[in-house]
């Protein structure tokens, strides 16, 4: 295994992005499709070529690269296991379909637009993939840039603001997990996250470092009560920004949960298990009753984003294999799910130049294979058996029954709520009766649209039904993830006697 | 003899300095002469003290004089960013007619002011080279004599700096008074019984540095000083006297003042915090640049002394890794700035950038991977030069002084994104031409590269820095 494939992956956009910024300047836009389009698939099917390289049956990091980078302080070092290749599929699969649905509703500035994207699955592939906590915080942060130019110069009306808020909320907190990271260099002589693993952190100092990792991944996740940067990034990004956000960027929190929190911390994170039950019901619920009351179709659905994370933080900290596994799972069916849905609007958005709600209405009528796909993605949305969605929160739910029963039982009413907005926000977009005369002159999905989309609802219906490709890969890890959980809990319970 | 050839740079550049001014006085029209000429004697004397960087310890001059590591590469530093100051301002300084032989001249004498400096041991040493480097900054700033903020901020520059002069010579006086020398090594032996005249010499010392240094709450002549001065003086401001300043105070506070180390440490803290903190708040509510960076400046020389504060020889390393990555921080913002001109003027309101990205997608993006690192935002330089100073205070359990910083980095962030946001969302004013002089174009090319590439190879400045050994 001489071939670095993961630093392949990792530098691949980049290098993309260098190209369509320094290429020939004359807005020559087709050659900067071309190569963005390109270096995306090619990325994609390089990653899958990955998994099928990728041996399930090992729960220990597998194509580790380790290159010296600051002598005897901190190594360049990537590697994956069973938690991170299912991410890294992710990444790449939406980021193609990003570009590709990118190039019919963007105009101004096309090429700054695809560098920003390929250079985004750069860092958001490096953060699934690294292995030392500094190189972590490096991919963690410098995703921030391309984001913050994606909403603030493509985004709506209130663009501004929306950059400035989602900038600053996650800047702040990784500073303190910028803190912590550097502390706990202090504390064990090194950030090598495998290294880690062995040696521990001793469990006094736990509490308080896991806090710091917390405010970062909490604010990123997002949990309740700093959530409120999500529904308006979302609501002003352009399509393509709301897609990497929903699909991807959130999902660099849970990933941190599960691979730092539960890793480096056992001790804090069984101790803060209640707040984070408390934290994610609330999300649950709470987001759940604002998603119902939203006008705005975008807003409804990064509320759901909300509510659906929240089963997600708390799949995680049941510490079970099956709620770990469904929380990853989760993870990754809301990312195509909610891609998706995000491109839904996206489509009548461009058709409409408006995200209200009420201005639409039988919709059903003049875009009948629209619907059929909304269907398919509203349903995924819902937790409807058959589809990825209810996989993962049936596994969540089933994890949460074992460790606490009244916990499992709220959760279980945010599944009823999820059911009752979904459907709601399409009865009133799909059916019911034209009240506005520009809706008639709605035209139907375009062939690059139907290519998306049912590939989308392919992939959710296909796990749905068969999901044992995704479970099968993550299962070996997570089994060694709670096995680490467990002896270092055990070895902290015999300490104390 | 032997012991000369370590003054050697000193030397050298006295002379050219005299014969430079020689040849301005007798050479008619030789302007451009004496400014190439003295770019090239940068350039030599960048190898000649690059030459000494392999001398451990010297002292010469009654062990007035200090040759080390620290001192060749300060003194590097401050010459490297000279040439580079040299070579973008030139096209600058044509264009408001203010290219006379004196300016070249100045800018020379004042890099001697602060060799000697930086490498005192001395107090009347020190106070010399603090001088010569002033009185120069004096005329430099109040250049541009037509214009009368320019002359406004000369004056002001010269009665608050006589003001923190008079207050250092007599802190020097204290420490003199009760420590029975004027040389770091002999204080260093007689102030372990600490006299209450020696900390207040101390004090009184700080206060003076700090103030050469911008620190807050010494810092209120930089922005109307920054904002006047011809921007090329101001960049010149904003850079060097800042490295001989802090090789001062890491001097003098480690070698004559380690014991005290109790007494300094909390008035460093609280600077360092102050700085932080200030600088971040002030720079939300200015709309020019030039006034902008300079609050931007006096943050950045919070996290710098927060390295010294630490008291190790770790911090020192980090603060000087932050000064070197400061630096080309602020050559490439000044690049950017000395490169947007319209017909008679050059920009400086920040609401001129709005809409830059749409007719210079290059300079934008510059002036992106600037702001961005200015703000500590990885992968860039300007993120490693934090890094390194928290991965110090951190060591040392300062956990409130890394946390308040940290978070200043946050409301910074702000500032330098609504700039980035003016250049980027806002929509395009009006067209303006850029300044596509060469040297100019290379500073920012060469600086911005840097900023970009520097996580690729973070040991080569590393390895060097960790030759400077205070302790």
């Amino acid at each position: 295994m001489n071939f670095p494939i993961l630093s392949s992956l990792i530098l691949l956009p980049t290098i993309g992005s260098i190209f369509i910024l320094f290429g020939k300047s004359s807005s020559n836009y087709n050659s900067a499709k071309y190569i963005s389009l390109f270096i995306s698939v090619g990325n994609f099917i390089l990653s899958l070529y990955l998994w099928y390289l990728f041996d399930k049956n090992i729960s220990e990091f597998q194509f580790v690269e380790e290159r010296i980078w600051l002598e005897g302080f901190i190594n360049y070092k990537v590697g994956i296991d069973g938690i991170s290749i299912l991410f890294i599929i992710l990444t790449t699969f939406i980021t193609s379909i990003c570009v590709i649905s990118v190039n019919s509703t963007i105009e101004h500035r096309l090429k700054d637009f695809l560098a920003a994207i390929l250079f985004m699955e750069t860092m958001m592939i490096g953060v699934f993939c690294s292995l030392d906590l500094v190189i972590f915080y490096l991919f963690f942060e410098a995703g921030l840039i391309p984001m913050f130019l994606i909403i603030g110069i493509w985004g709506g009306s209130r663009r501004v603001y929306s950059a400035f808020k989602f900038f600053l909320y996650t800047l702040l907190g990784s500073v303190l997990m910028l803190v912590a990271i550097i502390y706990i260099y202090w504390i064990t002589g090194t950030t090598d996250v495998v290294k880690l693993y062995e040696l521990g952190i001793d469990a006094k100092y736990q509490n308080l470092l896991w806090l710091a990792f917390f405010s970062s991944f909490a604010v990123k996740t997002p949990m309740w009560p700093v959530h409120t940067w999500l529904p308006d990034a979302h609501v002003e990004a352009p399509t393509a920004g709301s897609v990497l956000l929903a699909a991807i960027l959130l999902k660099m929190a849970g990933y941190g949960f599960i691979r730092f929190s539960l890793g480096l911390f056992p001790i804090a994170s069984e101790y803060f298990i209640s707040l984070v039950f408390i934290l994610s019901l609330i999300a649950i619920i709470y987001t759940s009753l604002i998603a119902l009351m939203q006008e705005d179709m975008k807003k409804l659905i990064a509320y759901s984003s909300v509510a659906h994370m929240g089963f997600v933080t708390m799949g995680i900290f049941t510490m079970t294999p099956e709620g770990i596994e469904g929380s990853i799972f989760q993870m990754i069916s809301h990312g195509i799910i909610s891609a998706a849905l995000f491109l839904c609007v996206g489509v009548v958005y461009d058709r409409m130049h408006t995200r209200q709600i009420n201005e639409y209405g039988g919709v059903v009528s003049v875009m009948p294979k629209y619907a059929v796909v909304f269907m398919v993605f509203t349903l995924g949305a819902l937790g409807l058996p058959g589809t990825t969605g209810f996989i993962g929160e049936f596994l969540i739910l089933l994890g949460t029954f074992k460790v606490n029963f009244l916990v499992a039982t709220i959760a279980s009413l945010g599944v009823i709520l999820g059911a009752a907005y979904m459907l709601w926000l399409y009865r009133r977009i799909v059916f019911g009766e034209i009240t506005n005369s520009k809706v008639k002159k709605l035209v139907d999905l375009n062939t690059t649209e139907i290519v998306i989309l049912s590939t989308l609802a392919f992939i959710s219906i296909l796990f749905g039904f068969y999901p044992d490709p995704l479970i099968g890969s993550t299962s070996t890890s997570v089994q060694g993830l709670i096995d680490l959980f467990n002896t270092n809990l055990n070895i902290y319970a015999v300490s104390k006697l | 003899m032997m012991n000369l050839d370590f003054v050697f740079p000193e030397i050298f550049l006295s002379l050219s300095i005299m014969f430079l001014l020689m040849i301005g006085v007798f050479k008619k029209k030789s302007e451009k002469l004496v400014y190439n000429l003295s770019t090239i004697i940068l350039v030599i004397l960048l190898a000649l003290v690059v030459n000494l960087f392999s001398v451990d310890e010297m002292f010469i001059f009654n062990e007035g004089y200090k040759i080390d590591k620290l001192s060749s590469f300060m003194k590097s530093l401050t010459i490297l960013s000279a040439i580079f100051v040299m070579i973008s301002s030139s096209s600058y300084l044509k264009f408001l007619n203010i290219l006379k032989i004196e300016y070249p001249i100045l800018i020379l004498s004042s890099i001697l002011g602060m060799m000697v400096m930086i490498s005192s041991n001395d107090l009347i040493v020190f106070y010399l080279g603090l001088e010569l480097q002033s009185l120069a900054l004096y005329v430099l700033a109040s250049f541009n004599r037509d214009n009368i903020l320019s002359s406004e901020s000369g004056l002001k520059y010269f009665v608050l700096s006589a003001l923190s002069s008079g207050l250092l010579l007599y802190g020097c006086s204290l420490v003199y008074g009760f420590s029975g020398s004027t040389n770091f090594i002999n204080i260093n032996i007689s102030s372990v019984n600490s006299d209450y005249g020696v900390i207040f010499g101390l004090v009184f010392i700080i206060v003076g540095l700090a103030f050469k240094i911008t620190a807050v709450p010494f810092h209120m002549w930089a922005p109307d000083v920054y904002q006047g001065s011809p921007t090329s003086v101001t960049l010149f401001f904003a850079a060097l006297p800042k490295v001989a300043a802090l090789t001062v105070i890491i001097r003098f506070l480690f070698i004559p003042f380690a014991n005290l180390i109790d007494q300094w440490q909390t008035i460093l803290i609280f600077i360092s915090i102050a700085s932080m903190v200030f600088g971040a708040v002030a720079a939300i509510g200015q709309s020019n640049l030039k006034r902008l960076i300079a609050y931007s400046s006096i943050g950045h020389m919070g996290y710098a002394l927060a390295g010294v504060a630490s008291g190790t020889n770790q911090g020192i390393q980090s603060s000087i890794t932050y000064m070197s990555i400061y630096l080309v921080m602020t050559l490439a913002f000044f690049s950017c700035l000395l490169m947007l001109r319209k017909k008679n003027d050059y920009y400086e309101k920040i609401e001129d950038l709005s809409g830059l990205s749409i007719n210079h997608p290059i300079l934008s993006l510059s002036l992106l991977v600037v702001l961005f690192s200015l703000a500590g935002i990885p992968p860039l330089a300007g993120f490693f030069a934090k890094f390194y100073v928290f991965m110090a205070v951190i060591e040392q359990g300062m956990f409130f002084l890394a946390i308040i910083g940290l978070l200043s980095t946050v409301i910074a962030a702000f500032y330098y994104l609504r700039l980035i946001k003016i250049i980027y969302f806002d929509k395009s004013k009006e067209n303006f031409e850029t300044d596509h002089n060469f040297g100019l174009k290379a500073t920012l090319t060469i600086t911005t590269g840097i900023l970009v590439l520097y996580f690729l190879y973070p040991r080569f400045l590393n390895e060097v820095v960790s030759q400077i050994v205070v302790l």
